[in-house]
């Protein structure tokens, strides 16, 4: 539960808003650069990226190490992963566009790069909305199902990065190794468990190892 | 520091440098020095004193002075890949490219093909101020006043021969001071770019040695650079040391990197997009927050003395 409020909860929030923090920091002391709203726009795209890493990295450090004490704090990070992006969205809507709505829908036409960052969104906020308890009860077995769809939001982002750079790939590069590490890691831990399963219980149905909820 | 006007400048109304300086002796011996700097920014728009070309007629094509992009933005926010790959790291990497004594060699289909020193260049063609609107391929701009000549005043001075159709542009090759060539990183180097002849010698298309009347900074492509105004900003090639007269087309740098993205044309058109992103509006470097995308122009809004170099050519196709 991402809303109980500890030392950990007060610490990790005040981690997850830092970034917010220097930006507005930086937006105020004009230390953007030539192109302040396309520094905005990286800045954010950056951190709900990231955000969205730490997010699929939290089940694969708890199975390595077994510490079952991280899993309340994947949802919140999933959270700020949807915040960032949210600010990333209204930031190309209102600041870069100023609302200036057939620009934006001839931009987003003609832009492919721009559908992978709706895919990408759509699936992210989805996932928000799906985030309290009462929608995870409601949902059932289809919940985790749904919150699959992570690992689509995060290759989506990714290709969003690479198809709107000239040339340099550095740094979409960089994040898709992440993704496609973490991705392998699950992928691993579930053929392993699909061994062990077929081992125990041949005609059973395959046991899933925890994702600690 | 720009003094913004609401209206161009006509030629006509802009002072003779001669008289301009004979002023400022005057002016300088009548009057205090706290009031100097104000009489010079009255009358020439966007320099300091120790500017080399304080002054300078500006060219009929030149566009509103009062939409000028603020020098220092211009300054760091530069695709010049030889150095980084980010636009603010190559404002002080490139300043260890050495550009004194630049030479030009000139040749191909030329009659007087050779090696031109700058300077003599720059006592042939004297300089003029440009002020252009600039593209990038990116989806960004700026107005910038460059100060150049016309490419066509030195192809005219080496006699091109008439099988001529093309130019080449080729960028210094140093990997001393050039940190992406010397690890050879993506492009092939040096850089190549190249014009038809037709757009060559047509009298928007400049080779610039300065900007905001001082010569070039080197992050912006010192000693001289081309400017096409009417194409994506990757057509005007920096840092030049040779210009070849070709009879066929050559392979350009952009354009053999990644020929359904970058064309050989890359005229700016709103109505053809880049594969992955749109081409209709651009970021007008300098426009605050919250204020829409300028809408792009056909051409660069140049249209005017460019179209009819392409008639009824196809511009999806020649992209």
């Amino acid at each position: 539960m991402w809303f109980r409020i500890n030392n950990t909860w007060i610490v990790i929030s005040i981690g997850c808003l830092l970034p917010l923090f220097v930006l507005l920091w930086d937006i105020v002391g004009d230390n953007l650069g030539s192109n302040p709203i396309q520094a905005i726009h990286i800045r954010l795209g950056d951190w709900s990226l990231r955000f969205l890493c730490l997010t699929l990295a939290i089940t694969p450090l708890q199975t390595m190490t077994k510490w079952r004490g991280m899993a309340e704090y994947r949802q919140m990070l999933g959270m700020y992963a949807f915040f960032y992006a949210t600010l990333h969205v209204l930031g190309y809507l209102f600041v870069d566009h100023a609302a200036s709505w057939n620009l934006i829908a001839i931009d987003i036409a003609q832009s492919s790069y721009i559908w992978m960052g709706v895919i990408a969104y759509i699936i992210v906020l989805l996932l928000a909305l799906t985030s309290p308890k009462s929608a995870k009860k409601r949902l059932g077995k289809n919940w985790k199902k749904l919150h699959r769809l992570i690992y689509y939001a995060a290759a989506a982002a990714v290709m969003h990065y690479f198809w709107q750079l000239k040339g340099n790939m550095f740094q979409p590069l960089f994040y898709l190794t992440i993704v496609v590490f973490l991705l392998g890691f699950r992928v691993l831990v579930w053929f392993k468990n699909r061994q062990l399963a077929k081992l125990m219980l041949p005609k059973g149905r395959a046991i899933s190892l925890g994702e600690g909820e | 520091m720009i003094i913004k006007t609401t209206k161009a400048i006509p030629a006509s109304e802009i002072t003779d440098p001669l008289v301009f300086q004979q002023r400022r002796k005057i002016v300088k011996a009548l009057i205090a020095g706290a009031l100097l700097p104000n009489v010079i920014s009255s009358v020439s728009a966007n320099t300091g004193p120790q500017s080399r070309w304080p002054l300078l007629k500006n060219s009929e094509y030149s566009t509103d002075r009062a939409l000028l992009t603020p020098p220092e933005l211009v300054k760091n926010y530069t695709n010049y890949y030889e150095f980084s790959f980010n636009k603010e790291d190559s404002t002080e990497l490139a300043q260890n490219l050495p550009t004194d004594n630049w030479r030009l060699e000139v040749g191909g289909e030329v009659e007087k093909p050779g090696h031109y020193d700058l300077e003599e260049i720059l006592r042939q063609h004297s300089p003029r101020e440009y002020i252009y609107r600039f593209r990038c391929v990116e989806g960004w701009s700026m107005v910038i006043p460059w100060v150049g000549f016309p490419l066509a005043d030195l192809l005219k001075q080496v006699k091109p021969l008439s099988g001529a159709k093309f130019v080449k542009f080729t960028a210094v090759h140093a990997p001393d001071s050039m940190p992406k060539q010397r690890i050879d990183a993506m492009l092939d180097w040096p850089y190549v770019e190249a014009l038809r002849i037709d757009e060559a010698v047509h009298p928007l298309t400049i080779l610039a040695v300065g900007m905001y009347g001082d010569v070039l900074p080197k992050q912006n492509g010192a000693a001289v650079r081309l400017v096409v105004p009417w194409k994506y900003g990757f057509k005007s090639i920096k840092a030049v040391v040779k210009i070849e007269l070709l009879r066929k087309a050559p392979m350009t740098t952009w354009h053999g990197f990644a020929p359904t993205e970058y064309g050989f044309y890359a005229n700016v058109n709103p109505s053809v997009p880049h594969p992955r992103w749109s081409q209709y509006s651009e970021r007008r470097l300098g426009s605050g927050f919250f204020t829409p995308r300028r809408k792009t122009e056909l051409y660069n809004g140049y249209g005017e003395q460019v179209a009819a170099l392409y008639g009824d050519m196809d511009l999806r196709h020649f992209y």
